[in-house]
C-alpha cells in the first residue's frame, strides 16, 4: 500500500485546504546559474514556506518561454546543466525534505532518456509529479498512458483559450493538480493581471475536483494576494528568476518569503 | 508549348514496352483531361490548368491515410506537441482546411492564383550538357526557380494566405531561413492585403540582406532573432512564441513540411502541384516515369512535394539530398536524417540532431534554407520504411554545383538545390542513377550570388579574369 493514497501532492493540497490556506509553487530552472546555486535555491525555498517545487529541466528551443526562463534555459545549460543533474538536485533535496516535487520540461530531454528509464530514475529520486509543456492532453496516447500509469503524478495545463469540454476532458486525465495558465502567451513576469482571471479560474474549478494552480505572469505580492482569492495555489517562475538574476539567491529568498507572506494574508480561508 | 523543344518519346528497351504504354495511355488521359477541363474553365472565364485542381487528385493524403497510426501521423511521426494554448488553433485550422479543400470555389481560386500569379505549369526543362557532365540521361529539370518569387515556397504561402483570409485572420506570421519562405509570404500578404511579421534569424538575416530588403519593400516586418543560434530553428520558436501569445488574430504560416499537424500535410498538398505537373510533363515527353526523383531537403517541402506524385510509384527511385554542411561526424550538418535520432521539436516528432540529453544541436549548411535540425515529419516515415533514400551533400560540393549549373545550362540554382545537383552529378558520374532523372530546382541562386563570391575569398576577381 502507498503511504499516502492519494499521492503526495494531493495530499499537501487536502492540507492545504484544511488549514484554509493557499498553495506556493516556485519554479525554478535547475542548474542556473550553477548545481550549486539550485541548491541553496530550493533549501531556502522549502525553508521559505514553499508548499510544492517545480523543478524545470532545461531545454535548448524553450517555445512556450518568454525571454527570462529562455535565459535561464541557456544559463544553465552552458554551465552544464543536464537531465541526471536535475535529477540529483531532486535526490539532494529529497533525503531532508518530504516537500512534493514536480518536474517541468519539454519532452524531448525525457524522450531521449527513454521514457521508462526516465520514470524509473525520476521516481527513485523522489520526483513526484511531471508536467511536460509541450504533451496536450491527446496528443499522444501511448506515451500518456504511460506517464499517467507510472508513480508519477500527470500534471496538465489549461489555457484561457482551451474550450469548456475541452476543459473537462483535460480535468478527466489530470493528476495532482490542474495548473491554469492565466494568460495568452508565453512565460514571464508582468506589471498587471488579467481582469478575466477569477471568471476563467472559477469555471476551471468547477469543472474538475482537482484542485487548481495558476501561474504564467503572476508576478508580485499584489499578484500572489489576488490570485489567492480564486485559486488553491500560485506558481511563480519567471518573476523569481528575474530576482534572482538582479539580487542573487539571497534576494531570491526574500521575493518568496514576500509571497508566501501575501498569500497567508490574501488567503481562501 | 515548352514542350515542343523537348524531344519526342525516346527508343525504350523492348522489356519496359508495355509499362511505357501503359504509362503513355495515362499521360495520354491526363492531356486529354486537361484540355477538356480547360474548354469548360474557357467558358466560364477562365481558370488554371485542370491537372491541378485538387478534386482529381484528391487533396486527402493517401500515404497518410494508408499508414498512419493515428490523426496526423506518418507511421510514427509527426503528431501535434504543442502548448495548450495552440490546441483550438490547430483544431480551428484542420477544420478550415478540410473545409476549404473540399469547396470548388476555393479549388478554383487557387488554381487561377497558380496560373495568373504565380506562373504555373512551370517547365519541365532537360538539361542536356549536364547529362554530359553527370554521364546520365536523360536530367530532367523542373524549374522551380521560374515561380514568382523565384522559389517553390510561393505554392504554399499562397494558399496558406487564401486559407488564413478565409478563416478570418488579418495577421500573418512567418519564420525564414534563407528569407525565399519570408519573401513569399510578404508577397502573399501584399497580395490578401494582410499584415505580415516574418521572424529570421540575425545570422540569416547578415548571409541574406537581398531578401530582407525585398521582404521590407513588400511591405512586412522583418524581426531580427537574437536568440540561441541565431538561425532558423531559433526563428521559429521565436514565431512560435507569437502565435501562442497572438492566436486569436494570428495564423502562422509556416514555411515547410514541418511544425505539428495539420501543417505538415497542408503545406504538402500545396506542393504537390510540383510533382503531379512533373509526372505528367515527363509522361508526355518520355512516355514513361523517371527512374530517378531527386530535391533537396530542409524541412523538406520542396522534396515532399515533388515525391509525393510518385511514392505509390514503386520503380521510381526517391533521393532527398541533405546538407552535410563541413562533414558528417564533424557536429557542423544539418543531415538530420543522416545524423540524427527521433524526438519532439517544434511540434512533431521526426529525426532531429540533438545530443545524449535531448538538447537541439546547432545546424550548420552553407545555404541557410538547409540549416535546420530537424525535418519533416513525412520524411521520416519515408526514410523508416525505406520508400525514399537520403543522402547528403556537404558545403563545398554544393558551392561547386553553384557554379557549375549556370555555365552549362544558363542557370543559377539556389544554394540549397545546389545539394541535390551536386549528388546528381556525383551519382551519376559514379554510375549509381539511371535516368531518366528529374531534379526539383526549388530555387534561383541570385540571392546567394555574392555569398558565395565572398566564400571563395576572390571568386568575383577570379571571374573577370576569365
Ligand atoms: C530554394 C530553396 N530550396 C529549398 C529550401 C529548403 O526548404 P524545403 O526543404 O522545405 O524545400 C529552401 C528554403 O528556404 C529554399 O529557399
Amino acid at each position: 500500500m502507498p503511504a499516502h493514497p492519494l499521492g503526495p501532492i494531493r495530499e499537501r493540497f487536502e492540507k492545504l485546504a484544511r488549514e484554509g490556506r493557499t498553495g506556493f509553487i516556485p519554479y525554478v530552472t535547475a542548474g542556473y546559474p550553477s548545481r550549486v546555486h539550485t541548491r541553496q535555491l530550493l533549501t531556502g525555498l522549502v525553508e521559505a514556506g514553499a508548499d510544492v517545487i517545480e523543478l524545470g529541466i532545461p531545454f535548448s528551443d524553450p517555445m512556450a518561454d518568454g525571454p527570462t526562463i529562455q535565459r535561464s534555459s541557456q544559463g544553465a545549460l552552458a554551465a552544464g546543466a543536464t537531465v541526471d543533474m536535475t535529477l540529483d538536485l531532486v535526490g539532494d533535496l529529497r533525503s531532508w525534505s518530504d516537500i512534493p516535487i514536480v518536474i517541468f520540461s519539454y519532452l524531448n530531454p525525457i524522450y531521449a532518456q527513454g521514457i521508462e528509464d526516465f520514470l524509473m530514475l525520476a521516481a527513485d529520486a523522489g520526483v513526484n509529479g511531471i508536467l511536460p509543456t509541450d504533451l496536450p492532453v491527446g496528443a499522444d496516447p501511448d506515451l500518456e498512458h504511460q506517464l499517467r500509469h507510472s508513480t508519477l503524478d500527470l500534471v496538465r495545463l489549461v489555457a484561457p483559450t482551451t474550450t469548456p469540454e475541452r476543459v473537462r476532458e483535460i480535468a478527466a486525465e489530470s493528476e495532482g493538480f490542474l495548473y491554469y495558465i492565466a494568460r495568452t502567451g508565453v512565460t514571464g513576469a508582468r506589471s498587471r493581471l488579467r481582469r478575466e482571471l477569477a471568471a476563467e479560474v472559477s469555471a476551471v474549478r468547477s469543472a474538475s475536483y482537482l484542485p487548481v494552480a495558476v501561474g504564467f505572469g503572476v508576478s508580485s505580492p499584489e499578484h500572489a494576494r489576488a490570485v489567492a482569492r480564486m485559486a488553491d495555489a500560485v506558481v511563480v517562475g519567471s518573476a523569481l528568476v528575474d530576482s534572482l538574476d538582479s539580487e542573487g539567491v539571497e534576494g531570491a529568498l526574500r521575493f518568496a518569503r514576500s509571497l508566501r507572506a501575501a498569500l497567508d494574508e490574501g488567503g481562501t480561508g | 508549348m515548352e514542350n515542343d523543344r523537348l524531344p519526342a518519346r525516346a527508343r525504350l528497351p523492348q522489356e519496359d514496352r508495355q509499362l511505357d504504354d501503359d504509362l503513355l495511355r495515362q499521360a495520354e488521359r491526363l492531356v486529354e483531361d486537361e484540355r477538356s477541363a480547360r474548354d469548360a474553365c474557357a467558358m466560364e472565364g477562365g481558370c488554371g490548368p485542370a491537372d491541378d485542381a485538387w478534386e482529381d487528385d484528391g487533396l486527402m493524403p493517401t500515404l497518410g491515410a494508408r499508414t498512419a497510426d493515428g490523426p496526423g501521423r506518418f507511421g510514427p511521426f509527426g503528431g501535434r506537441y504543442v502548448p495548450e494554448t495552440l490546441i483550438p488553433a490547430l483544431d480551428e485550422l484542420e477544420a478550415a482546411y478540410g473545409e476549404a479543400s473540399a469547396d470548388p470555389v476555393f479549388l478554383t481560386e487557387i488554381d487561377a492564383l497558380a496560373a495568373h500569379y504565380i506562373g504555373r505549369p512551370t517547365p519541365l526543362y532537360r538539361a542536356r550538357r549536364l547529362e554530359t557532365e553527370a554521364g546520365v540521361g536523360p536530367i530532367y529539370l523542373k524549374r522551380e526557380d521560374l515561380n514568382h518569387t523565384g522559389a517553390h515556397k510561393i505554392n504554399n504561402t499562397v494558399g496558406q494566405a487564401l486559407l488564413a483570409e478565409r478563416m478570418g485572420k488579418p495577421r500573418i506570421i512567418a519564420e525564414t531561413g534563407a528569407g525565399q519562405h519570408g519573401v513569399a509570404t510578404a508577397t502573399a500578404c501584399a497580395l490578401f492585403n494582410l499584415e505580415c511579421v516574418v521572424y529570421m534569424g540575425a545570422e540569416d538575416v547578415r548571409r541574406q540582406a537581398l531578401n530582407v530588403y525585398r521582404m521590407r519593400l513588400l511591405g512586412a516586418e522583418v524581426r531580427p532573432v537574437h536568440s540561441g543560434t541565431r538561425t532558423l530553428k531559433d526563428a521559429t520558436n521565436e514565431a512560435l512564441r507569437d502565435w501562442v501569445t497572438n492566436v486569436g488574430d494570428t495564423h502562422y504560416i509556416i514555411g515547410s513540411v514541418v511544425g505539428p499537424h495539420p501543417f505538415p500535410r497542408i503545406v504538402r498538398d500545396f506542393q504537390a502541384v510540383i510533382g503531379r505537373e512533373a509526372k505528367r510533363q515527363i509522361l508526355e515527353v518520355e512516355g514513361r516515369l523517371p527512374r530517378t526523383v531527386v530535391a533537396c531537403v530542409g524541412g523538406g517541402s520542396n522534396a515532399m512535394g515533388m515525391f509525393h506524385a510518385f511514392v505509390e510509384d514503386e520503380d521510381v527511385a526517391l533521393v532527398g539530398v541533405e546538407a552535410a554542411g563541413e562533414g558528417l561526424g564533424t557536429g557542423r550538418s544539418s543531415a538530420s536524417l543522416s545524423e540524427g535520432r527521433p524526438g519532439v521539436l517544434h511540434g512533431s516528432l521526426s529525426y532531429l540532431l540533438q545530443d545524449a540529453d535531448g538538447q537541439i544541436s546547432p545546424a550548420h549548411s552553407v545555404a541557410a534554407g538547409l540549416d535546420y535540425p530537424g525535418v519533416g515529419p513525412e520524411h521520416s516515415f519515408l526514410r523508416d520504411s525505406g520508400r525514399a533514400r537520403y543522402e547528403c551533400v556537404g558545403d563545398e560540393a554544393a558551392a561547386r554545383a553553384f557554379r557549375i549549373l549556370p555555365r552549362l545550362e544558363g542557370i543559377i540554382p539556389a544554394l540549397e538545390t545546389a545539394h541535390a545537383l551536386a549528388w546528381a552529378i556525383e551519382a551519376g558520374r559514379r554510375g549509381e542513377i539511371e535516368g531518366p532523372v528529374a531534379i526539383c530546382l526549388s530555387g534561383r541562386g541570385d540571392k546567394d550570388a555574392v555569398h558565395v563570391a565572398g566564400l571563395r575569398g576572390g571568386a568575383a576577381r577570379e571571374g573577370r579574369r576569365e
